[in-house]
């Protein structure tokens, strides 16, 4: 074999390692059969099990309503954070913001754990779980933002305070509309993080409250079946589309700043 | 009253002292022009009657009235950055109505307003184009468009023509002349390049190191620099060292080490044993082959090291005997003929006894 052919082997294999996994869930949700061992016939049965299984369906609002509020939050934050340090230059703040991106998650949900209880003695519920994911969430649209100021050339901004625009109206007219595509893309990145979130919401999750991915952690406890592969799917799906779109948004700054 | 006046404006950054006292009063419907290398700090002055950056002592002041505590959206002076600093989410037409609609003129006023100004820069057609989808020249018009189109009562360029092709850059220069007396505003142009500055100006400030060495018309600066930084910056010039032999009322006698002496007009202040430096115009420098024809002037043997034909003349770069280099400049008259001499033909040099300036090195 020569090199390239060595080359495309090994690539082929990465992909099959990341993908196949993927498809196998993705093909068995639709298998007519309790187990997930061999293939029997196609059927839609599962997703229809999965749509009257009410735990499941309160989980998926809650993931929702999660993962909108602290989306909507950490976007309006970060962006702040992102123009912050993009035009006043701290030393500290920005290893404030990107620390909780880079620092392992299991810790990120000890500290809050014990945050909320010992510090804010907060019940744990809703609440709790979307502060965590703001908490987390900030950092990338902070780095998306920014990376999209730094592109830019700054006298646009001293151009339009000197064409007669207050500051206000400099941040509404020329600003925010030239970093939109940055803020959109921080937007749906963090929904994306928060709605498959499992480490940091299991710390801080309360009685009572679960998510589409604590409940599928539950199910698969006791057997994996084909339900668990149909919500797998539809939660694949979900996310796959909101990358995708942010992606379009912000080809570049995503490319770097994906974990 | 001057429309602007700059009093004793000093900036510092830490120990750099970017605009040392400077004063300058521009008057209205003036072209002035900032000149100097980069660093010379007419930039940071530029910023700060923009509203940019404050002064740490001095005042600015327009109409008499001090700027100090007004910030940049409320002074009606408008500026034309170097980059264009065009909106890029904006078409020409969203660009050039921006200051109008930050002035609250109505949207009637507005469309005729934008209508006219771009029909003055020649962008009727561009109205609904972005401006990545702009030539340079074409976004250069366009940032100038805006920056007039709300009649400020000054006009700020910084270095507008740095970024264009050299064609381009002269005749948005000729553009430049007919615009600004066609619209009376005043311009305050920043530069670094001499020729644009002698081309355009009204007026030079020429800068250095955050002072001003000289200020005054185009051609008493390329005439008569005050000293041999400005001789130098302004044009080409060649430098001979000299010392003052005698300083009479209407002449200097001047000694050149190592080759001889010469007589330059006459200069106040200027007395015997002075050292300094004697600054001649290439195009003052003569080159002949014989010495009766310049036997009434200034006079040296030389060498020719070099030429450069550019057309309309030849410039002859003549070594003389004691290791100074001399330009000097030939008409090409005569058609079909690009020299006179020969590189190693040994030539006098020769220029006017009333030419030259004795300059304080």
């Amino acid at each position: 074999m020569n090199r390239s052919s060595w080359l495309w082997s090994i690539s082929a294999l990465v992909y099959a390692f990341l993908y196949v996994p993927l498809i196998i869930v993705v093909v068995y949700s639709f298998n007519d059969s309790r187990l997930n061992a061999e293939w029997v016939g196609f059927t839609l049965n599962w997703y229809r099990v999965l749509f009257n299984d009410e735990q499941m369906i309160r989980a998926a609002v809650n993931s929702l309503t999660i993962a909108v509020v602290s989306g909507l939050v950490a976007t309006a934050l970060g962006t702040m954070a992102g123009i912050a340090i993009h035009r006043y230059k701290p030393k500290l703040l920005p290893f404030m913001v990107i620390t909780p991106v880079a620092m392992p998650e299991i810790l990120l949900g000890v500290s809050l754990l014990l945050f909320f209880i010992q510090v804010m003695n907060l019940t744990l519920g809703m609440l709790s779980i979307i502060i965590a994911h703001i908490t987390f969430c900030i950092g990338f649209v902070a780095i998306v933002v920014r990376a999209r100021l730094a592109g830019m050339d700054e006298s646009i901004f001293e151009a339009a305070r000197d064409l007669g625009a207050t500051p206000w109206q400099t941040f509404k007219l020329v600003t925010f509309p030239l970093i939109m595509p940055g803020v959109i893309a921080g937007a749906l990145m963090s929904f994306t993080l928060s709605i498959d979130d499992f480490v940091i919401t299991f710390f801080t999750v309360g009685v009572g409250v679960s998510t589409l991915p604590l409940q599928i952690y539950s199910m698969i406890k006791i057997a994996v079946t084909p339900e668990v592969n149909a919500v797998s799917t539809l939660l694949m799906l979900l996310t796959l589309t909101t990358i995708i779109i942010a992606s379009k948004f912000a080809p570049d700054t995503l490319r770097g700043a994906m974990k | 009253m001057a429309l602007l006046e700059i009093r004793n404006v000093t900036r510092r950054f830490g120990d750099l002292v970017a605009v040392d006292n400077v004063s300058i009063n521009i008057e209205a419907g003036e072209f002035f022009t900032l000149l100097g290398p980069s660093g010379c700090g007419k930039t940071t002055l530029l910023r700060m009657i923009a509203g940019f950056d404050l002064p740490d002592g001095g005042q600015i002041l327009l109409d008499g009235k001090d700027l100090a505590g007004t910030p940049p959206e409320k002074r009606p002076i408008h500026t034309v950055f170097q980059s264009y600093a065009l909106f890029p989410h904006m078409t020409v037409t969203g660009n050039v109505s921006f200051p109008l609609k930050m002035a609250g003129k109505s949207p009637d006023e507005i469309a005729v307003k934008v209508k006219e100004v771009l029909d003055l820069v020649h962008l009727s057609d561009k109205g609904e184009s972005f401006p990545h989808e702009l030539s340079g020249g074409q976004k250069q018009r366009v940032a100038l468009a805006r920056g007039l189109v709300n009649r400020p009562r000054l006009l700020m360029l910084d270095e507008p023509l740095g970024a264009l092709d050299a064609k381009l850059r002269e005749e948005m220069q000729i553009e430049l002349i007919t615009l600004q007396r066609d619209v009376g505003i005043t311009f305050v142009f920043v530069t670094h390049s001499q020729a644009e500055a002698l081309a355009l100006s009204h007026r030079i400030a020429v800068m250095n190191a955050g002072r001003i060495e000289q200020m005054d018309e185009p051609s008493k600066i390329y005439s008569f620099p005050v000293n041999r930084f400005v001789a130098d910056f302004i044009g080409r010039i060649n430098i001979l060292q000299a010392e003052v032999l005698e300083a009479a009322p209407d002449h200097l006698r001047i000694r050149i080490p190592g080759m001889g002496e010469v007589r330059a007009p006459a200069k106040t202040g200027a007395a015997r044993g002075q050292k300094g430096v004697l600054a001649l115009r290439p195009e003052q420098v003569r080159i002949a082959a014989k010495i009766d024809d310049v036997a009434d002037e200034n006079h040296f043997p030389g060498k020719v090291r070099d030429f450069l034909y550019v057309g309309d003349i030849t410039t002859y770069i003549v070594d003389l005997n004691n290791g100074a280099r001399i330009e000097a400049l030939l008409p090409n008259s005569a058609t079909g003929r690009a020299k006179f001499f020969e590189i190693g033909d040994a030539v006098k040099v020769a220029w006017p006894k009333d030419a030259g300036l004795f300059l304080n090195d």
